[in-house]
């Protein structure tokens, strides 16, 4: 059993209510859930849709096929009329739309009047929709009952009643009403009983738990989309776990807060997408020459300059690695999915402060916004140590350098004012002191330490590509970034049968070498490797070429702002086989 | 004039071996500098490190942080805690520090193109903010590192390599842009007045609130019009008798130009501090000092379930 449920109607129409209920409500169901949203640049109109997915195995894609279509609006049921499944059905409300719809396809529910008659409140539309949509799955109503209950009872017992109320007539009506109704979920996923104990998370929430995880303590941003969701979960943090969150007066200004609350001695980090990140890129090369560990969250969204803000492209890899003048380490994680957002952000932290480099997460719109249902995380895998020198281990030593030669390249980092040693940084080349050089001598130690020492051990650090399926696959699927979901579903649709694997990597730069896993050997044995990018430039392509002379024998690409969908890119491979035939 | 740092070396390691001594001019040497003989930021040093004694603060006890240009080198030419950044940027590093260790006593050093040009913006938002940071501008009327371009205070007119028909802009007034943003505390100086310069530096230290202190600064390579003579005839101290609480009155004094430029405190505000306004820190230990752990973030992830 697989079934997709898509929501589309106006901004503001509450689609995201009724997905986000959804997307819990069958999680906790014991449904394996895959959620994505598409929406415009609008705060109001506009056409947009929320999109759930749950099935009795895992999924970690979207389908282009709906099976429930929840249309509140009449643009809904135009744009999206042609992706129905055989026998699905669209649920709408013809007094809202304005429209009697005939054909079996179509299932009128009227969720105003419903809501009215039992509630008394048009508000409850939307629970009215979500009862009859489990009416119409069979699904019984204690999960959203006590959903319900958790969401609402701070407002009253009576919203709660109303809601429950509600969303039985919504049930009630659907089990009546939808003779042709012919969904069917296994009894052990029935919606009654005790919750499953399973998560429903999405990237943007799980770099904000990552980073909360890692000790964060101080985040400056400037809004831009699709980063401003970690923006607002510090924001949401910042009384009960001590952190400052600074809306700073524009991107240039969040990253030189970053690195001066850094060198204050707290961990800290900003966030943006491509068009601000062109605005951090000088103080980028700051964190470098300093050694002021930061960590910088880059949503990508499609460029270049503004571009489609709300859409979703991987177009900023190579930008990320080579932006700034000069030259100096830095870490790049691609997390692919929501568990992978909330470790590698762990990561980044640790990696940052103890190599006292700056080290990204990089996301796109697509990862900011699915969620994914997981059976938990751990928090006490995520590294947390304090590297820098505090008080009385600062006062015990008789000198203190802040960029002190040492074997590692790593001077030790000092909280100023905590002793009567002076911790001195600077923008221009410096001797050990943090004072302004110019010499030859110095500056070649210098650059030795910062850049040459370190990046052997950096690159120690970083794990190799996760091999999804054979490892002797004649075809390998290649990708970084969010687009593992998606990959991984190709193979297990084509399946063993057809030979194919996936290799996916989350920890881009330093690129992994070979001596934990000797991923180029497998890459080498297979027939055929295709690196699948969403993007025009196979940018990862070029990466691997760049440090490791592999060149894949065929891409496929997509750039037109929107994720790959599961169907459309086991259409690609096919194609592709073919040709090759 | 070489367009980048000297390379003297200063002597460094641990400061005073006896507390409660107070520090000495000697605590605040740092390298020798590279400015011009007659450079007025060369007052400007010693001014700042006869202050700093005078009101007993060690050198770990302060945290200079500085951008870019010839003003910008100024922390490498005494001794404290220094973060050099940025050119412009020197601001929100500060601000930030700030933020996170409410316990450090901040000084921000700039030049008038650094600070007004190049930073403006940030000059604007730190000015709302109102953390408890002082800014320090010395303001030449002209770019010094980079050889005598016009900076946003450079009167009209004046010809430079870079400015061959005079400048066409008309000048920034940062004391009365001051004013105009409620800025905390405004204040003007000229390196030249050293007693005055030394009690307004006090003044700003002693302030509860951003403050700026905008210190007219001869420039003896690029600044032929603004000379040390022209400050000195030009610059009038402001009488007993202003009361910078009054803010028509701080605006009339700022507006003034031509003759008679005010010298001494222009306004004053006393509005709340923003490190009283961020709850995670107002009355608490600064957030540097605040314990972390895993456990308490831990329960965040319930609602996820
Ligand atoms: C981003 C950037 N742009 C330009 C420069 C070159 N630059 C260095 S100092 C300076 C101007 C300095 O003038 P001012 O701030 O008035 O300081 P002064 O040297 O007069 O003290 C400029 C343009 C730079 N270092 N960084
Ligand atoms: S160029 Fe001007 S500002 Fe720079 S050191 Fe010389 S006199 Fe001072």
């Amino acid at each position: 059993m697989d079934y997709t449920i898509r929501i589309g109607g106006q901004a503001g129409q509450g689609l995201q209510t009724i997905g986000a209920v959804l997307g819990k409500l069958f999680t906790r169901s014991g449904f394996q859930v895959f959620t994505h949203q598409d929406y415009m640049s609008r705060i109001r109109g506009g056409h947009n849709y929320y999109q759930v997915r749950f099935a009795d195995h895992p999924v970690s894609s979207s389908r282009s096929q709906v099976d429930i279509l929840v249309a509140l609006d009449k643009v809904t049921v135009a744009e999206h009329q042609d992706e129905m499944a055989p026998g699905g059905i669209i649920i709408y409300d013809s007094e809202t739309v304005k429209e009697k719809y005939e054909g079996e396809m179509f299932l009128d529910v009227p969720a105003r009047k419903i809501a009215m008659d039992t509630a008394g409140n048009r508000l409850m539309e939307n629970t009215v929709d979500v009862g009859a949509i489990l009416g119409m799955l069979g699904l019984g109503l204690e999960q959203l009952e006590k959903l319900l209950e958790e969401t609402f009872l701070r407002k009253g017992r009576e919203i709660v009643d109303q809601n429950v109320a509600a969303a039985r007539a919504g049930s009630d009506y659907a089990r009546e009403n939808c003779g042709q109704c012919a969904f069917t979920v296994p009894a052990d996923a029935s919606g009654d009983g005790p919750p499953a104990r399973r998560m429903l998370l999405d990237g943007t929430s799980a770099v904000g738990l990552g980073a909360l995880t890692s000790g964060c303590r101080f985040y400056s941003a400037y809004p831009m989309t699709p980063s401003t969701g970690v923006f607002t979960f510090m924001a949401s943090q910042a009384k009960k776990h001590s952190l400052v969150v600074e809306q700073a007066e524009d991107e240039i200004a969040a990253i030189n807060m970053a690195l001066g609350a850094s060198f204050a001695g707290v961990r800290a980090m900003t966030g943006t997408a491509g068009g601000g990140f062109a605005l951090m890129v000088e103080g980028l090369s700051l964190a470098g020459m300093t050694e002021t560990p930061v960590v910088i969250y880059v949503g990508q969204r499609p460029a270049p300059a503004t571009g489609l803000p709300t859409r979703t492209e991987q177009g900023d890899l190579l930008y990320v690695l080579h932006a700034a003048h000069g030259e100096f380490p830095r870490v790049i994680m691609a997390p692919g999915t929501p568990e992978q957002a909330f470790y590698l952000t762990g990561k980044a932290f640790d990696l940052a402060e103890k190599y006292q480099i700056p080290a990204f997460i990089i996301s796109d719109q697509y990862l900011a916004d699915t969620e994914w249902s997981l059976d938990g995380l751990d928090p006490s895998r995520i590294e947390y140590h304090d590297y820098r020198l505090r008080a009385a281990d600062l006062e015990k030593l008789d000198d203190y350098k802040r960029h002190a030669y040492t074997d590692t390249g790593v001077s030790p980092l000092a909280e100023p004012g905590a002793s009567r040693h002076l911790v001195v940084t600077d923008s221009d080349e410096h001797d050990e002191d943090g004072h302004i050089i110019e010499d030859a001598e110095t500056r070649t130690r210098m650059v030795e330490k910062r850049l040459l020492k370190k990046m052997p051990l950096i690159r120690e650090e970083i794990s190799p590509p996760l091999l999804y399926g054979d490892d002797s696959a004649r075809t390998i699927i290649c990708g970084w970034g969010s687009t593992y979901g998606v990959m991984k579903e190709a193979v297990d649709d084509i399946g063993g049968a057809g030979g194919i694997a996936m290799l996916h990597f989350s920890e881009v730069y330093p690129f992994p070498g070979t001596s934990k896993f000797d991923y180029l050997a497998l890459l080498g044995r297979a027939k055929r490797t295709i690196c699948i990018e969403n993007n025009a430039t196979s940018q990862f392509a070029q990466l691997m070429r760049a440090e490791t002379g592999f060149q894949f024998s065929d891409h496929i690409n997509k750039f037109d702002g929107r994720p790959f969908l599961l169907d459309e890119l086991l259409a690609k491979l096919k194609a592709l086989e073919k040709s090759h035939a | 004039m070489p367009d980048d740092p000297g390379k003297s070396k200063s002597e460094t390691g641990k400061g005073p071996e006896i507390e409660g001594k107070g520090p000495a001019i000697e605590d605040y040497r740092g390298q020798n500098p590279a400015w011009c003989p007659g450079c007025g930021n060369l007052q400007i040093l010693r001014v700042f490190k006869m202050a700093m004694v005078e009101m007993g603060i060690e050198p770990h006890e302060l945290l200079l942080v500085s951008g870019i240009g010839q003003a910008g080198k100024f922390p490498h030419y005494t001794r404290c805690n220094t973060f050099n950044g940025l050119h412009g940027r020197t601001l929100p590093v500060a601000q930030a520090i700030r933020m996170a260790n409410h316990d450090m006593r901040v000084i921000a050093v700039a030049g008038d193109g650094d600070c007004y040009g190049e930073g403006g913006n940030h000059f604007l938002a730190a000015m709302r903010r109102n953390l408890n940071v002082k800014l320090f501008v010395h303001d030449n009327q002209v770019y010094g590192l980079t050889k005598g371009q016009a900076s946003p205070t450079t009167d009209e007119g004046m010809v430079t390599g870079t400015q061959p028909f005079g400048v066409l802009s008309a000048p920034m007034n940062p004391v009365a842009l001051a004013v105009a943003m409620d800025c905390s505390l405004v204040v003007r100086g000229f390196s030249g007045n050293q007693e005055e310069l030394k009690e307004l530096m006090k003044t700003v230290l002693e302030h509860k609130g951003f403050a700026l202190l905008d210190i007219f600064q001869n420039c003896v390579t690029y600044n032929e019009i603004n000379t040390f003579q022209w400050y000195k005839e030009h610059c009038d101290p402001v009488g007993e008798d202003h009361d910078p609480t009054d803010r028509e009155a701080a605006f009339r004094l700022a507006l003034k130009a031509g003759d008679r430029i005010p010298t001494g405190v222009i306004y004053r505000h006393d509005r709340p501090l923003m490190e009283d306004l961020i709850p995670v820190i107002a009355g608490a230990e600064p957030l540097v000092r605040q314990p972390f752990s895993q456990e308490d973030v831990a329960g965040e992830l319930a609602r996820f379930y």
